[in-house]
């Protein structure tokens, strides 16, 4: 027995309502283990105080058998939802300060389900990036590292990379993300652990900062795919405050997770197969095939035609609304300001301060795609390319019941390699994002060891609201892949 | 399409965001760079094909004209740099 | 737009000759409604500070909006009203510009595809002609919030009570071609929208606000250059800015000089439009679909139900009334421009018997009671005269009780006392007299007393015969039937 952290999101569950462990000592165990991993720098705001209150109220329902899906269980949240209360910043230095007056529907949902919050997760700032570099508050750290260098820090991937090391480093049981263009899959896949991406529409927006409102979706990172079932069902539902929220019902997304993939189609694109994609990726793909077609799914080859596009629209539909969404951090309000002697000035000079490098290059990118003249060349050719993936994936799952592919180019890589190269980084993302843009829901569950011994992910990708299914192939995945490699970081804990 | 530096310190005056001078040049090289990669979509043809807003499919959703919100400028404020009172303040604008 | 022939076309005379008038409207109507367009939070005017705002409002990080059903009826009823088409899809979009009451960096409008589309307002103008003049469109969006200037020396303070309360941008087409046209626009457009009870009309309280685009040219020849002036907010305001506007336009056009298509602003204090070149430099809206929206998807059914719903408008209304009560155009107009005013006097005529006059009850209306509360500095709402007590006496009238004379007694004393007219007449005994013998006696003693005059009469004098009506009438104390007296005298003179 490994002790209490060993416990996934669904064991602790159930070792809570045996009354095998309490919420206050799993929580203990939680926050003595962030200040264990201060060196992964995955929080940017630890609650400690708040989530012993929690959990101390957790353990009296339990102790009366009550309490909902997730009382007691100890997550982590990105720092991007605002959390009522406590310091919200998106990792940005223009959101210094900020304390939001209000709860967003996705942690307040998790809080009604019974969960302690932890405290706030770091990430890219605005969740613009791909390996949590851009964070105001500095890199956070992949618990991994290459088995021939124990001392270079890699990357966790990002957006979402706090909450991903997090996840992977036994400082939480399981985070919130968020997945704009790969930000909850892509991370996953760099800490060898499940992320999962809902349907547009499936978690509500409502409270969370906005990066580009037409992609942008929250959803579970935790240890195994039953606990991301578990996490989703607590985060998901319909909100009448986010107008683009689903209307539908949440169903159990447990149920029917072992139910295997005998008899579904399992879609192969053969367009994700890219030029310069290395072997072991390749080779890891191929076996994720033999391990569905060996569970029984009927694998066919399908194409994705428009998959090559998908990227440079992505870097035009996301900035066009970045650079409009974070027009309202302009210093009046709330978070920085920097004074100036007219409010032109103090604008560009808070706008200027508060702002990093990655986040103004989108800004202007978005404002150019959308200024008078290049709207059309631009913005909405890049609508019309999305029109296409979008038909390209609806078009797919009319023969198929999900998608095989890689989650991400390669493995973590140092921090620091590609900062330099803003179009080199987008590449991480480039097996993500088709599905943003097409809206769809889709998983990476750890699959493999890179040569160099770090985890390298497989996604599933799924119909529109066809969580469950994808669940169902993820789960099958997993239990094919017995995926047990652990960072060494967790030795002797 | 290449933008020059001029193009670039005029779209920052448009989104208010102050890009110092050694910042500048750096700055269109890196936008370019992006530029030159979004341009691959004139490859793709899109003759006939209704630009994707939304990936939904619902139409809006409406609600009733009632008042539910509001009433707490305290908190309306809470956040604000330079409050006053009740209100915001900004550096003085002429018109 | 129509023009009848007879009228003299408006024209500013310049130094080179006759210049035309070019002017279209963009009226922003804040729509009424409890909550804001995208918020919950209320509408209502002049409350405390930033009391009115939801976070929403204030923009604050991952607010979303939602739409507010109401204000979606409230611009189609007013788009049928303007007779003008309802498209079943429109689509919000951002408009993207820095300001410092608009809390957002973006105005959540509608551009390319608004909610209503083309439609078309009728004037009857003072001179006698009509005249059409074309919608362009009607799309909804939001207002922004308020900077107020003055109460710190080198600060603005930001209250954003107005952030997201709902307007109807409704612009119409470069139809008007006179201030005074354009005047009348204004107040049809407010007639209108007060009467379906989409906007209050309110111009002081900033409920409609207008942008007036000016153009000038030569007779006949296509459009000129125009310039745009914001935010003018009353209709004399209105007409003074279009005025100076087309002078300064045509002076710098004799010049030899051009005019720069700009945004101006109207100083009511000079009279005069100066530019606003500050506010122009760095335009560029990127106007692009509301991501945190879908399309507003209207059911047929519901449009048939709110045309359905809608009131007798202000043109039937007034042509109902020409043909049913007989009423000039001009009465006709003046009861139906405002709503209340066309209920308050249908319900004098229909009340009671059913038989009062019409034609009496106008009069009455327009000039004794609006007489009365102009001078009171009274609204109709305020009125100490019902409907119901103005009926009262206009049946007196109808049946002979009283006479006109007497009637103007008795509303007088009616607004002041809020008294019943038959209790007043009843109670001062003025009920006229009708009974021939004492009318005949009473002739007969003014005729006995004036036995000179009768004889100037007789002898050639017409003119007497006013005196002899007065005499008569003083001495009944005005109660006698003026009808009958004329009747008796004239027998009896020529007797
Ligand atoms: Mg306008
Ligand atoms: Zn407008």
């Amino acid at each position: 027995m490994g002790g209490l952290l060993d416990l996934d999101l669904v064991a602790a569950r159930d070792a809570l309502r045996a009354g095998e462990t309490t919420s206050t000592e799993l929580t203990r165990a939680y926050l003595d283990r962030i200040e264990a991993t201060r060196n992964l720098n995955a929080y940017i705001t630890v609650t400690a105080d708040r989530a012993l209150a929690m959990a101390k109220v957790c353990d009296e329902k339990l102790a009366k058998g009550e309490g909902g899906p997730l009382e007691g269980l100890p997550i982590a949240v990105k720092d991007l939802f605002c959390t009522e209360g406590v310091l919200t910043t998106a990792a940005s230095h223009i959101l210094d300060g900020f304390k939001p007056p209000y709860e967003s529907t996705v942690t307040s949902n998790l809080w009604g389900a019974g969960a302690v919050m932890l405290g706030k997760t770091n990430l890219d700032e605005f969740a613009m990036g791909s390996s949590n570099e851009t964070s105001y508050y500095g890199p956070a750290v992949n618990p991994w590292r290459a088995a021939d260098d124990a001392e270079t820090k890699l990357v966790p991937g990002g957006s979402s990379g706090g909450s991903a090391s997090a996840v992977a480093g036994r400082a939480a049981l399981a985070a919130t993300g968020t997945d704009t263009g790969g930000s909850i899959r892509q991370p996953a896949g760099f800490t060898g652990i499940v992320g999962m991406r809902p349907t547009y529409g499936r978690c509500s927006r409502w409270g969370i900062v906005a990066f580009a409102s037409s992609l942008d979706q929250a959803g579970p990172m935790t240890r195994t795919v039953a606990d991301a079932a578990l996490m989703l069902s607590g985060m998901a539902g319909h909100d009448p405050k986010d107008s683009t929220s689903a209307p539908l019902p949440v169903p159990d997304f447990s149920a029917g997770l072992e139910d295997g993939v005998k008899g579904l189609r399992i879609g192969v694109p053969k367009e994700y197969r890219i030029d310069g994609m290395p072997a072991e990726i390749e080779k890891l793909w191929a076996q994720g095939v033999e391990w569905l077609k060996d569970a029984g799914a009927e694998i066919v080859d399908i194409s994705l035609p428009h998959t090559p596009y998908a990227l440079p629209t992505y870097y035009i539909i996301a900035p066009a609304e970045a650079s409009s969404n974070l027009a309202r951090y302009d210093g009046v309000r709330y978070g920085l300001r920097v004074d100036g002697d007219s409010l032109a000035e103090m604008y560009a000079n808070t706008r200027g301060a508060g702002f990093g490098a990655e986040v103004q290059r989108r800004i202007l990118i978005g404002t150019y795609v959308l200024s008078a003249g290049y709207y059309d060349a631009y913005y909405r050719k890049a609508q019309r390319v999305r029109s296409l993936i979008r038909r390209d994936f609806d078009q797919a799952f009319e023969t198929v019941d999900a998608i095989l592919a890689p989650t991400a180019p390669s493995d973590a890589f140092a921090i620091g390699a590609e900062v330099d190269d803003p179009v080199k980084m987008y590449l991480n993302d480039v097996f993500t994002v088709p599905l943003n843009l097409a809206g769809l829901p889709g998983i990476s569950v750890p699959a493999g060891l890179s040569a160099r011994g770090l985890p390298l992910g497989l996604q599933v990708m799924g119909a529109m609201f066809e969580e469950a299914k994808l669940l169902r192939v993820a789960r099958a995945l997993e239990k094919a892949a017995a995926f047990a490699a652990r960072p060494a970081m967790l030795e002797g804990i | 399409m290449s933008l020059d530096k001029a193009t670039v310190a005029s779209i920052a005056t448009l989104a208010r965001l102050r890009v110092p001078d050694d910042r500048l040049e750096p700055m269109v090289g890196d936008l370019n760079a992006i530029l030159g990669f979004v341009e691959q979509l004139n490859q793709v043809n899109t003759d006939g094909v209704e630009p994707l807003a939304n990936v939904t499919g619902h139409a809006l959703p409406q609600r009733e004209d009632a008042v539910t919100d509001g009433g707490y400028p305290e908190r309306v404020t809470l956040n604000a740099p330079d409050p006053a009172g009740d209100f915001y303040a900004v550096p003085k604008v002429v018109e | 737009m129509a023009e009848a022939d007879s009228a003299q076309p408006y024209r500013i005379q310049g130094e080179t000759g006759p210049w035309e008038l070019v002017i279209g409207l963009e009226v922003h109507a804040q729509v009424t409604s409890k909550s804001k367009l995208f918020s919950g939070a209320a509408t209502a005017f002049g409350a405390e500070p930033n009391s009115q705002v939801s976070l929403v409002d204030a923009a604050m990080p991952g607010m979303l909006p939602v739409i507010n059903r109401e204000c979606v009826d409230q611009a189609v009823r007013t788009g049928l009203a303007l007779e003008a088409r309802i498209n079943e899809v429109s689509v919000f979009d951002r408009k993207n510009y820095f300001y410092a009451d608009l809390p957002q960096g973006y105005q959540i409008s509608q551009y390319l595809q608004p909610i209503v589309g083309e439609g078309v307002v009728h004037l009857d103008l003072e001179d006698g002609r009509t005249c059409e003049v074309g919608i362009e469109r009607l799309h909804l969006e939001q207002d922004a919030g308020k900077s107020l200037h003055d109460q710190h020396p080198s600060k603005s303070y930001i209250d954003l009570n107005r952030s997201g309360v709902a307007l109807m941008e409704i612009v119409s087409k470069p139809d008007l071609r006179s201030p005074e046209e354009t005047a009348a626009y204004i107040r049809k457009l407010r007639s209108i929208l007060r009467y379906i009870g989409t906007c209050d009309g309110n111009m002081q309280e900033g409920s409609m606000r207008c942008d007036v685009n000016v153009s000038v040219r030569r007779p006949g020849e296509g459009f000129g250059t125009r310039c745009e002036i914001k935010n003018v907010n009353s209709i004399r305001f209105v007409q003074q800015a279009i005025e100076y506007e087309a002078r300064r336009q045509i002076e710098i056009l004799e010049a030899g000089g051009t005019i720069d298509q700009e945004t101006r602003l109207f100083d009511a204090n000079r009279g005069e439009t100066r530019s606003m070149r500050s506010k122009e430099e760095a335009h560029d809206y990127r106007y692009f679909p509301d991501p945190d929206l879908l399309p507003l998807v209207l059911d047929p059914a519901r449009i048939a139900e709110l045309k359905a719903s809608l009131p007798e408008l202000p043109d039937a209304r007034k042509a109902r009334f020409m043909s049913e009560y007989g009423l000039s155009l001009y009465d006709a107009s003046s009861l139906t421009e405002e709503r209340a005013t066309a209920d308050w006097y249908e319900a004098v005529v229909k009340g009671g018997s059913g038989k009062r006059d019409p034609k009496i009850a106008a009069n009455w209306v327009l000039s004794e009671l609006f007489g009365a509360l102009n001078k009171a500095g009274l609204d109709l709402a305020d009125s100490p005269v019902s409907a119901d007590a103005m009926g009262g006496l206009m049946d007196l009238l109808g049946d002979g009780t009283i006479s006109g004379r007497i009637a103007k007694d008795v509303f007088a004393e009616m607004l002041e006392t809020g008294k019943d007219a038959a209790a007043i007449v009843e109670e001062k005994g003025l009920k006229q007299v009708s009974d021939t013998g004492a009318i005949e006696a009473i002739v007969d003693a003014v005729l006995a007393e004036n036995q000179d005059k009768v004889a100037e009469y007789r002898g050639g004098k017409d003119k007497l015969f006013g005196f002899f009506v007065g005499q008569t009438m003083k001495r009944s104390g005005g109660k006698a039937n003026p009808g009958m007296v004329n009747e008796l005298l004239k027998a009896k003179l020529a007797g």
